[in-house]
């Protein structure tokens, strides 16, 4: 199937709060890249195009946009603005060769704006498609990564215009590891263009459709806001899954591991016999018990929303006293092989002993 | 002796206090200069209680004054903000998610220049003094008056505000300037937003401070007045002045805290019935727990904590309509008075509800009394099951735990509340804010990232509690009598050296003497 269509201003707002649900609690806020798409949609207007992967030749180049380190960081140093076409510059002139669509890094969270904004940018295209179909801590957790592609070369700028391009690096935990390293020395926030692909490799690799996805997430849950309804039921059925709980945050507990925040949040049920849940989080929310059991894990979605308006709310974010709905979906298929699971699974966010009980379904 | 004020909306409510014990209490109409309100209030305190006002040691004000301006886009000064963070944050300027009419209003004038810090202290660029002056002299060739710094990480470092700042007094010796690190917290856009609407009222700040003044003065009260802000504690006069935007979540933020003064009770759930809504708050350690989520005040998004509160369309002047039966979110309002059949009035309320079945005596009786004591007593149904569900949405645990009523629809909650252990109606609840005024200490807070790997978790924890202290001794608060309210840790993800923002709020008692 070949499509192209126009995401224009009245998109903005679906997009980031669907982006903010496939975050599953990390991937960062999505407020900043919205505002900042809005304003170069206003400031060009039209719109931006957005097509299929079948679209793209199989001997175009393609490259991931987005931001890489803290959240924190990002909401309060804000870019420049023209870091991803200073990156997508250099990486042309390093391969002597055009690039000739841009993908979402992942759709989970902040990220997932951003490639939009550089499409504006540069006039290229926007594949509908991620290579996470949610948010990941770390570089290596995409199907890129999990099917053996090469995530060099790669280039980080900054906002004074430096570019670092790493030519080759021999395996995605180092090009996790170095490209981490420079973000923090360069203020602990960075763009990053990672990795480049040909339309080929992309179409083996992708998981399609996950923009649109996150798209009619959003409008869900406007359409919820509208009509005064809860929109939790309608956004779960989007992505295959189901509501798994409603309650209230009664506890949590953070503490900080070799950088990532990893905690444990407790809810308890509305009425007297409604239950428990337990999620614990890296960045992400990670495994959900009910009641004692396990009933939903990494790399199925784990969301956390708001009660009173769908709001997708972050592990940053969480206290003591939030009224909201957990919903559990299915991971995109691409994510559930034995190969995917050893870097993505359970074990690989340090739960050996939890066995991947997958939900029913995929993702889309 | 202390006075407590609440100047709203629709009505100035005055309470004069002796230690705990409440002396005497008023209710007036609020008038559109303020003062005249105000004057009217004391005046009727005065008279009833016969106090001496020289006795008097403070006066507490509660606003929503400033908050009604940014609303109402209403008398609001022509501001320019002028952000340090060159190259960086080039892609959102100043006020880029305003609402357009509350930017136009303001006049949308940025400046951004070179400065900023990284989260770890190092400078983003030189500060470059010569481009500030530049572009103070391009504000006052503008005639503008008001104006906002903002300097990136400002509150890890506050530096390159305090100098920007220290430049532009030189050359615009007159403006008001408001620096983003003396009212918010990390996050730039919301930051810099609360400072640029706090430089906006300005001018209506030192008319409004300076007409209460004037009302005191009038009375000749010479005790030091208070402003209380979001967080239910107060500013002395010169710093409201300076700071108009802390008051904007201080209207609930009194109400709970005069419930918890009224009912003794530092933790509780608290049910505020008024004309059209009931807001469900809770009370930990005596202050209202806040909301996570980011507040937009007229459109614009801040970081201000706000209280966390349900609100339900429930109220005194609710509709009650039939077949089937709804009870709200359609009311009234402050036309109860002439519109619910006790009143003469053609239309079903809640408070209708409550006299024909003998539960309150406001209007006249017989108006009611043709009404089925089946409806009654669905009605009655229908707001318990309301007020249950909130409740129980509010509550973080399954224990019992007490609720307190308070406002002026309390009359309407007659049942048991399933949850609570005991149901509170406390005397003077309709002047709660006022109270919640009356009774607020001094406060101070910090808000900044440290790194664990370089000190200990309690040394950083020390230092922290340390400067939150400091700055409450520094706004007023008596030293011996400081308390640690509230720490929040974050670990931050993806930093180095176990990089965790700490923020601490610290809080004490009035220091006495003038």
């Amino acid at each position: 199937m070949r499509m192209e269509r126009l995401f224009t201003l009245n998109d903005t707002q679906a997009a980031a709060l669907g982006a903010g649900i496939l975050g599953t609690g990390g991937g960062g806020n999505t407020y900043v890249g919205q505002t900042w798409l809005e304003k170069e949609l206003r400031d060009r207007g039209g719109g931006c195009r957005i097509i299929d992967a079948d679209s793209v030749p199989d001997d175009a180049l393609v490259c991931c946009v987005g931001t890489m380190g803290a959240p924190t960081v990002s909401n309060e140093k804000l870019l420049r603005g023209d870091e991803f076409v200073v990156g997508v510059r250099a990486l042309e002139d390093h391969l002597k060769a055009r690039i000739g669509a841009l993908l979402i890094s992942e759709i989970g969270g902040s990220n997932a704006l951003k490639p939009l904004i550089a499409g504006l940018q540069l006039n290229l295209p926007v594949v509908d498609g991620d290579p996470m179909g949610r948010a990941f801590p770390e570089l290596q957790m995409d199907t890129f990564a999990i099917g053996g592609v090469s995530l060099s070369p790669f280039a980080l700028v900054d906002s004074h215009g430096n570019v670092v391009i790493m030519d080759h690096v021999d395996s995605p935990q180092r090009a996790e590891s170095y490209a981490r390293a420079l973000t923090i020395e360069m203020g602990g926030s960075a763009a990053l263009m990672m990795p480049v692909v040909t339309g080929r490799v992309m179409k083996q690799h992708l998981i399609r459709g996950t923009l649109s996805l996150a798209e009619k997430m959003g409008h869900a849950i406007l359409a919820a806001r509208a009509g005064g309804h809860d929109p939790a039921e309608t956004v779960a059925a989007l992505g295959s899954g189901r509501v798994l709980f409603r309650g209230k945050i009664t506890d949590i507990e953070r503490r900080t591991v070799q950088g990532f925040a990893r905690g444990r949040m407790r809810l308890a049920g509305f009425g007297a016999a409604a239950g428990q849940m337990e999620i614990v989080f890296q960045n992400e929310n990670l495994i959900a018990w009910q009641d004692g059991r396990i009933i939903c894990t990494v790399p199925d979605l784990i969301c956390v929303l708001s009660l009173d308006d769908g709001e997708p709310i972050g592990t940053e974010s969480l206290r003591y006293g939030l009224r909201v709905a957990v919903i559990g979906m299915p991971a995109a298929r691409e994510l559930k092989t034995p190969a995917a699971l050893a870097f993505v699974g359970p074990a690989a966010f340090g739960y050996p002993d939890v066995t991947f009980a997958p939900m029913p379904g995929d993702l889309l | 002796m202390r006075i407590g004020i609440d100047v709203g909306g629709t009505n100035t409510d005055a309470v004069l206090m002796d230690g705990q014990q409440i002396i005497a209490s008023t209710k007036t109409p609020t008038t559109p200069n303020v003062s005249d309100g105000i004057i009217a209030a004391l005046k009727n305190l005065v008279a009833d209680s016969g106090v001496d006002v020289a006795t008097l040691d403070g006066v507490m004000i509660g606003t929503t004054h400033f908050t009604n301006a940014v609303v109402e886009r209403r008398r609001l000064q022509t501001t320019a903000c002028i952000r340090l963070g060159l190259p960086a944050t080039v892609c959102l300027p100043p006020m880029v998610d305003w609402p357009d009419d509350l930017r136009e209003v303001v006049g949308g004038h940025y400046y951004m220049a070179h400065g900023g810090h990284e989260f770890d202290g190092r400078e983003i660029s030189a500060f470059e003094p010569a481009e500030i002056r530049q572009f103070a002299e391009d504000i006052g060739r503008r005639g503008i008056n008001a104006i906002a710094i903002s300097s990136v990480f400002s509150p890890v470092n506050v530096s390159f505000e305090e100098r920007a700042a220290a430049i532009v007094r030189e050359v615009l010796p007159d403006a008001h300037i408001t620096l983003s690190s003396t009212i918010g917290r990390i996050g730039l856009l919301e930051r810099e937003n609360a400072a640029i609407m706090n430089a906006c009222l300005r001018e209506l700040a030192i008319k409004t401070v300076g007409g209460f003044k004037a009302a005191l003065a009038e009375l000749k009260i010479t005790a030091p007045f208070y402003i209380s802000q979001n967080d239910g504690t107060l500013m002395n006069a010169d710093f409201a002045t300076d700071h108009p935007v802390l008051t904007f979540a201080s209207g609930p933020t009194n109400s709970m805290r005069g419930a918890a003064f009224l009912s003794g009770l530092k933790d509780a759930i608290v049910i505020d019935v008024g004309g059209t809504t009931t807001d469900v708050g809770v009370l930990q350690h005596g202050f209202p727990r806040v909301a996570a989520l980011a507040v937009s005040i007229g459109g614009v998004r801040t970081n201000f904590r706000m209280p966390d509160t349900l609100s339900i369309g429930l109220g005194g002047g609710s509709l009650v309509v039939l077949d089937p039966l709804k009870v709200g979110p359609q009311s009234v309002g402050y036309e109860i008075t002439s519109k619910a059949l006790v009143f003469g009035g053609d239309v079903l309320t809640t408070t209708d509800i409550a006299v024909a079945g003998g539960k309150a005596d406001v209007g006249d009786a017989a108006k009611v009394a043709h009404i089925d004591k089946a409806l009654i007593s669905a009605v009655e149904d229908r707001i318990e099951e309301m007020v249950n569900i909130a409740v129980d949405r509010m509550k973080t645990s399954a224990a019992l735990v007490p609720v307190v009523v308070v406002g002026g629809g309390s009359i309407l909650i007659q049942r048991q509340v399933s949850g609570a252990s005991e149901i509170i109606k406390p005397g003077h609840f309709a002047v709660a804010n006022a109270i919640g005024a009356a009774i607020a200490q001094i406060g101070g807070e910090t808000d900044r990232i440290f790194s664990l790997a370089e000190m200990t978790r309690e040394k950083a924890l020390e230092l922290a509690k340390q400067e939150a202290s400091d700055r409450a001794v520094a706004a007023g608060a008596d030293a011996r009598s400081i308390e640690i309210v509230e720490v929040e840790e974050v670990p931050l993800a993806y930093l180095p050296g176990n990089a965790t923002r700490i923020m601490v709020k610290a809080v004490g008692d009035l220091a006495a003497g003038r």
